[in-house]
């Protein structure tokens, strides 16, 4: 569907895309997430047509489109401030990619009544864009963008503008909207919770480089760098040193001393020095001793309530300091207090070893 | 609140126009003194044929340079306004230079130029362009050579003011849909940027039509605008009630292209 061949670009000394090969799949909603100024926004500017590349090609459909100006491409894009046309309607916004498309005044008009049930936004066609509400006007956006029909939809993000209770909302929206019309997106964003509920593929965007490219569960349980580590979910990241390694399971020792039990498999063989990601929620708290292969004491040094979960910042006595997600407290489960010694748990097929340390 | 305001349009406003408007129906002595009376003949002779002819081809000559301004200023309005804001100040500031000098100075510098020994002949016969130097100075092209170059600026800055609001994203949203680059700037860049252009067509066609000293100076007198007749009736001709009511006509006709262009969306404060 879209293809990027060895893309790069740069402004000025700024390296803005280095080097990036992309593919993207017919009907896929693909998410570039990365933290801003990493190029994941001049990638998106780059499949419209607004930049071209300095070295690599763009493919749109099987044609090289490199050379080929915005106007003439089959991709439309959800503006991140909508860019709405503020001297025209609700309508002529709606119609003007129609009308550009030379398409006659009755099929527009029904086109142009279809995209508006389809965002919901019937009764306000007659409004001008300064007459509308944030969340109205990112529909109007939408809805400009998908009357022309448009193989692709390119979305710069659409929702960081809209606070948040509207913003849920949109996101189940616009996935619900891709499924339906089968359309393929590609969608820009830094909030890597909007990342993980929406996206089939994540390109997690770094340096101008993509660091990893996969399901949302992939990134999250398989971070290929310690950059896709951290920048999805929260995570305690450790470096260890392996100690001990038979066919089945691998030692590795912390830095303060506690040793840690992996399946000997996520470990390569010769390596010495390992960086562990281990996830809040994978870590078991209780006050009574866990029947499981690591086990070791700590002390609740904080608990911060967060709504359906505290946020428990454990010591283990030894220097180490680890974050624990638990659920919020209820009457079947022990309750657990900041100052309380409790055991933690831990799998060893939920601690990741990071590769590329 | 409202009083400072309203003694200013008193002092500076109402007052001079109300002598005007008084001084229109009056009369004039021998001598050129007015003499209070009650008369419309002042105002008949306005609608004498030959000064008709006036108000005509000062109209004439200031809707010309009103639209060569457009043509000329908008290019450079729009891309100011798209340049780097640190270039765009100093851009602007070039803009304001010609002001650090007398405007009469300035168009004395026109005539350097434009005489048949001046720079522009000069130019023409070295380039083997013409071989007799060409007669510009006292023609209409003069004229309007010199009207365009005093009012350029008061049409870049309203234009650029309107044009500097104009979101970016928003030509490449029009692109995104399929908008051509001409047809962006039919359907997006002259709608969003009408009250610039509104507001300099006011700032120049108004007083490009009462100008004199241009028309003096490089006209040589020889095509005579409504300013330079009322200048005249004040000045040479002593018939102050008849200038008054050339005035009067005067202000009425920019009254009225003023309401014109205010209903047209014009808006006088969006400009820099």
């Amino acid at each position: 569907m879209i293809e990027l061949r060895q893309i790069s670009k740069r402004f000025g000394s700024a390296v803005a895309v280095d080097g990036i090969s992309l593919h993207v799949r017919a009907g896929e909603f693909l998410t570039l997430l990365g933290p801003s100024g990493c190029g994941k926004t001049t990638l998106l500017r780059l499949i419209a047509g607004f930049e071209t590349p300095d070295t690599g090609s763009v493919w749109l459909d099987g044609a090289d489109v490199t050379a080929t100006p915005p106007y003439r491409r089959n991709v439309n894009q959800v503006f991140q401030s909508y860019a709405l046309f503020p001297h025209l309607s609700v309508r002529e916004n709606i119609g003007f990619g129609l009308r550009m498309q030379g398409c006659a005044a009755p099929e527009r008009e029904r086109r142009v009544r279809e995209a508006v049930a389809l965002v919901e936004m019937e009764g306000y066609e007659d409004r001008r864009p300064d007459q509308l509400s944030g969340g109205q006007r990112q529909r109007v956006a939408l809805a400009r963008a998908l009357a022309p029909q448009p193989r692709v939809l390119l979305l710069d993000e659409p929702l960081s503008a809209l606070d948040a209770k509207l913003r849920q909302g949109m996101r189940l929206e616009l996935k619900r909207l891709q499924r339906r019309l089968g359309l393929t997106f590609v969608f820009v964003t830094h909030d890597q919770d909007e990342a993980l509920v929406l996206s089939d593929r994540i390109a997690l965007v770094n340096r101008g480089r993509i660091e990893q490219l996969g399901t949302a569960a992939d990134l999250y349980h398989r971070p290929a760098t310690p950059f896709a580590a951290e920048f999805v979910g929260e995570t305690n990241l450790l470096r260890a040193t392996v100690v001990a390694r038979d066919p089945a399971v691998a030692r590795v020792r912390l830095a303060d001393g506690l040793e840690l039990t992996v399946p000997a498999a996520a470990v390569p063989a010769g390596v010495g020095a390992v960086l562990l990601s281990i996830r809040p929620e994978k870590i078991c708290v209780s006050k009574q001793p866990l029947a499981t292969a690591n086990v070791f004491p700590a002390r609740i040094a904080e608990e911060i309530f967060q709504g359906a979960t505290d946020l428990l910042r454990l010591e283990t006595g030894r220097g180490l300091v680890l974050r624990a997600l638990v659920a919020n407290e209820s009457a079947m489960l022990e309750a657990l207090h900041e100052g309380d010694r409790v055991w933690c748990g831990l799998h060893g097929d939920d601690i990741v070893v990071v590769p590329g340390e | 609140m409202l009083a400072p305001l309203l003694i200013w349009l008193l002092v500076f406003v109402l007052v001079p126009l109300g002598i005007l408007a008084v001084f229109s129906f009056c009369e004039r002595d021998e001598i050129g003194r007015v003499v209070f009376s009650f008369t419309w003949e002042n105002y008949g002779r306005v609608f004498d044929a030959t000064y008709l002819m006036v108000f005509a081809r000062s109209i004439g000559y200031a809707a010309l340079t009103t639209g060569l301004c457009v043509l000329l200023g908008f290019p450079v309005a729009w891309f100011v306004a798209r340049c780097a804001p640190a270039l765009r100040q100093r851009l602007l500031l070039l803009l304001m230079v010609p002001f650090w000098t007398s405007f009469l100075i300035r168009t004395y510098a026109w005539i350097t130029i434009l005489k048949s020994e001046g720079l522009l002949n000069s130019l023409l016969l070295g380039l083997g362009l013409v071989s007799a130097p060409l007669e510009l100075l006292y023609t209409p092209f003069a004229v309007v050579v010199g009207l365009v170059y005093t009012y350029l600026p008061f049409m870049i800055l309203p234009i650029y003011s309107s044009a500097e609001k104009v979101d970016g994203a928003l030509i490449e949203a029009a692109y995104d849909l399929g908008c051509g680059p001409f047809r962006t700037f039919t359907e997006i860049i002259l709608p969003l940027t009408k009250p610039g252009i509104y507001a300099g067509v006011l700032l120049v066609f108004v007083p490009a039509i009462g100008m004199f000293a241009v028309t003096d100076l490089l006209g040589g007198a020889r095509v005579p605008m409504l300013g330079n007749v009322i200048q005249n009736q004040f000045f040479q001709a002593r018939d102050w009630p008849f200038g008054a009511a050339l005035g009067v006509v005067f202000t009425l006709l920019f009254a009225v292209a003023y309401w014109f262009l205010q209903r047209r969306g014009a808006r006088p404060g969006s400009f820099a």
